[in-house]
């Protein structure tokens, strides 16, 4: 069967970061195409680019045979291209019909007027087309999510009603927000629209893309690494390709790991928080990384963030250093030496705009203060001390972090926190988003904390990570502690143990 | 293809259902959106309108209402413009500024007692045409040149002040045109003409709002802007416009204002900004943008005139007056919903 799209020898690079290299895929007309990889291995940089938000910096994208430029995510619906983004696209205070066919009003003006019933109509036919039984005069912000993630989905379609050919419709993560029955509704949905339109699919969860495609690309650290027939392969080989890599313990530099010697930092006992999770116990020592895994919903996000002081539990009891506390925000959690590094640095590690100097100082900034002033002099010899001693890559301690790339960012928010004397950090996924020698760095930097006596809790993307890191691994589900492993080295546990707790 | 899909339906479909079938339509919808916390300004004009017609029962007298209607005519008008630049999410600090160009426009156009002009409707037009053009140019300063609409509007204020107060020469300048002073001094079914203008601006921005793609698009801008551009809204043009429709209708309330004094003066627009905001404000549109609307505008204006008119009737210091509308607009921000959903206060 011929291509309808070809993607080939794909480039894209963001500062510090090459996120995609030379990456061809094609997609078949009726077809649907599964795209998975851990998170930062590039699925949705591409699905990007193929739906015209990114420009490649390199390779070319072809439709029906013909060379496709596109500028905007307007040029690709003008191509047949529409995308159901991961984070919802709809604007939230307008009804579901305005939002299917915002920007596309002029169908349905004449003299100005814009005929709402006919476009209340139009939109009502469209769902019914796809068997959704959904009162379009609704607010949008009254939906579910996955009523949500419907009218996104009808939306994307209603391209066929101004585009000749086959239209072509980008999932990015249509699930990750979804409960199971809800999933199926999607699926089944797909499933039967594929005589109409070819579908491009991403997701983390192995055994639906394998249930919903045709074909699946495999991607790790930006590239293509695989490709199979669906019904050639299971989830477990997919689950090693995505994530195997040679000389694991080298990476999570494993031989640098130390028995915890020190006192007990953090110690929970019998916590709980508002039906998020509860009866978590846990013990911390000083120079101890525990890691927590579990699926989104199992509770370890919300532990971590009870911790850094951002929930307050209202059951059991947590001790910082032998002392009873319970935050009522971040800031007494700092006070007590808790560095929390997020996920999201760009909205809550760093200030983007601050040079790196400001943001080193910013959690203690009486380090540089002096007769009550802040010394400028001080504060820069402080952060160019670091720049040397974590390599951070700057042109200086004045260099603004937005220019930094995503590992040298990370770096700026664990100098601060070792500024700040941090005796206790909380890492919430601490490499999402960084390239494979970024990583590497990072994992470096944590084992040299470590070694400090920093006592360390991670949730991290991926199981690997957490293993090779982790001198302990917790498991959660559903709010609960389901198992324990000893990750000491040479005895660590291995994926499929921890996934049987899991799920 | 009927696969199970109770869990996709909305959640409130019986309560809105109630609402729509006494309130017409799109109307409706705007209030179906927060339901009964949006109906709270109504509640509000109507418990002041019962208060103050207790205490005072010259309140209701017609004489009162008919010179009531005639001082929410111009606050009105001004606040039809903002309207929608608040619902986009912006404000437009400029009304002072805009007014006072467009009354002295007319003003030295028509018949006046400073120079030879005598130009009637004409004046009229222009005074209009300035109020959008000075519109247009803080779109076009917000937009292309990306300065945020606060320091945008701000400026244009003092620009459009400066220029008036020179044009003027510092004094008050009397408007000598009869037909334009009919505005004011003219009745039609009991009514000063200025108040038909008024109700004419209103539904007119009503159907902007409700019935035309500016509108929607406005309000999308307003939800979230990043989607809406994503969708294809052109969101730099539909700024531009909408800060040239805020001129267009601060040109109207200037026209209005220069009939009802039968003059203009450097102080004709005193006032009115801080007038206009509450008025919006009041009535429930979101300073965040996304909520609220033209009806809802025109709630928050009777209220605000209502109570004026009332503590005059009560004898109140004009002092404590002002005290009370700054009160006002602060209890209005602070009862208003989406401040809990702010992530952060600026």
């Amino acid at each position: 069967m011929t291509a309808m799209l070809s993607a080939s020898g794909i480039i894209k690079n963001f500062p510090g970061v090459q996120a995609l290299r030379d990456v061809s895929i094609e997609v078949r007309p009726n077809e649907v195409v599964g795209l998975i990889g851990e998170n930062g291995a590039g699925k949705s940089t591409l699905m990007r680019v193929l739906a015209g938000s990114y420009r490649p910096d390199g390779g070319s994208l072809t439709l029906d045979g013909e060379q496709l430029r596109m500028r905007s995510p307007r040029d690709a619906a003008r191509h047949g291209i529409g995308m159901v983004f991961q984070e919802q696209s709809l604007v939230l205070n307008l009804t579901v019909a305005e939002n299917i066919y915002l920007g596309e009003e002029d169908r349905f003006t004449r003299f100005g007027i814009v005929n709402w019933r006919a476009m209340n109509a139009a939109a009502r036919r469209q769902l019914a087309k796809i068997g959704i039984d959904i009162d379009v005069t609704a607010r949008t912000s009254e939906l579910t999510f996955a009523a949500r993630q419907m009218v996104e989905l009808a939306k994307a379609l209603t391209l066929e009603e101004v585009v000749e050919r086959q239209l072509l419709i980008l999932l990015d993560e249509p699930t990750s927000v979804l409960n199971a029955a809800d999933i199926e509704v999607l699926f089944a949905r797909v499933r039967s629209l594929k005589s109409r339109a070819s579908f491009v699919f991403v997701s983390h969860r192995l055994d639906e893309v394998l249930a919903t495609s045709d074909r699946v690309y495999t991607m790790k650290d930006g590239a293509v690494v695989a490709e199979h027939r669906a019904a050639d392969v299971t989830a477990p080989e997919l689950h090693e390709i995505m994530v195997g890599r040679g000389l694991q313990a080298e990476y999570y530099r494993e031989a640098r790991q130390q028995a915890p010697r020190g006192t007990v930092m953090v110690e929970a006992k019998g916590l709980g928080a508002n039906g998020a999770y509860h009866g978590v116990d846990l013990k911390i020592r000083a120079g101890e990384i525990v890691g927590i895994a579990g699926v989104v919903g199992s509770g370890r996000e919300e532990v971590t963030r009870t911790i850094g002081g951002f929930l307050q539990h209202d059951a059991g009891e947590m001790k910082i250093a032998g002392d009873a506390v319970r935050f009522a925000s971040p800031e007494p959690a700092v006070r007590r030496g808790i560095g929390y590094v997020p996920r999201e640095r760009r909205l809550e590690g760093l200030v983007m705009f601050l040079s790196i100097a400001e943001n080193i100082s910013l959690a203690d900034l009486s380090s540089v203060m002096r007769h009550g002033a802040i010394d400028y002099g001080k504060e820069r010899r402080l952060a160019a001390d670091w720049i040397k001693r974590l390599r951070i890559k700057a042109p200086g301690p004045d260099a603004a972090c937005r220019k930094l790339s995503g590992g040298n960012q990370q770096k700026v928010v664990l100098a601060r926190w070792m500024t700040a004397g941090s005796r206790i950090l909380v890492l919430d996924h601490p490499t999402r988003g960084l390239d494979v020698g970024a990583k590497e760095e990072v994992y470096e930097l944590v084992r040299d904390l470590s070694a400090q006596g920093v006592a360390i809790l991670l949730i991290s993307d991926t199981l690997e990570e957490t293993i090779g890191l982790s001198h302990q691994v917790l498991v959660m589900r559903d709010g609960e502690i389901t198992a324990r492993f000893d990750a000491s080295p040479g005895n660590k546990p291995n994926q499929v143990e921890l996934l049987r707790a899991m799920v | 293809m009927t696969i199970h899909t109770e869990p996709l339906k909305s959640v409130s479909d019986i309560e809105r259902t109630t609402l729509m079938t006494f309130l017409p339509g799109r109307i409706a919808t705007m209030f179906g959106g927060r339901r009964w916390r949006s109906l709270a300004p109504l509640a509000v004009l109507v418990v002041l309108c019962l208060l103050i017609a207790i205490a005072n029962p010259n309140f209701i007298e017609l004489r009162n209402l008919v010179r009531l209607a005639n001082s929410a005519a111009v606050p009105l008008t001004l606040a039809m413009g903002l309207t929608f630049i608040i619902l986009m999410g912006s404000i437009d600090l400029s009304v002072e500024g805009t007014l006072s160009v467009s009354a002295m426009v007319v003003v030295l156009l028509a018949a006046n007692d400073s120079n030879g002009n005598d130009y009637g409707w004409w004046a009229v037009l222009a005074a209009i045409v300035a109020g959008t053009a000075m519109g247009f140019v803080s779109g076009l300063v917000q937009t292309m040149l990306r300065i945020p609409s606060f320091m945008a509007t701000l400026g244009m204020w003092f620009i459009g002040l400066g220029l008036s107060v020179y044009m003027l020469g510092g004094s008050a300048i009397r408007l000598n045109d009869a037909s334009i002073r009919e505005l004011a001094l003219a009745r039609f079914l009991g009514l000063p003409l200025a108040v038909w203008v008024a109700t004419g601006a209103f539904l007119l921005a009503a159907v902007i709002q409700y019935h035309t793609k500016l509108g929607r698009h406005i309000l999308a801008i307003g939800g979230d802007e990043d989607v809406a551009k994503l969708s294809g809204v052109n969101v730099v043009r539909v700024r531009v416009t909408a800060f040239a429709l805020a001129g267009f209708f601060f040109g109207i309330a200037g026209v209005l204002a220069a009939a009802q004094l039968g003059q203009s003066h450097a102080v004709i627009g005193d006032g009115r900004l801080f007038a206009a905001v509450t008025a919006v404000v009041v009535g429930g549109t979101a300073l965040t943008g996304g909520e609220g609307g033209v009806v809802n505008t025109l709630i928050g204006v009777l209220i605000v005139t209502v109570l004026a008119n009332g503590m005059i009737l009560l004898g109140i210091s004009p002092y404590i007056q002002q005290t009370v509308q700054g009160l006002m607009i602060i209890a209005a921000v602070a009862l208003s919903l989406d401040r809990v959903r702010l992530r952060i206060v600026k």
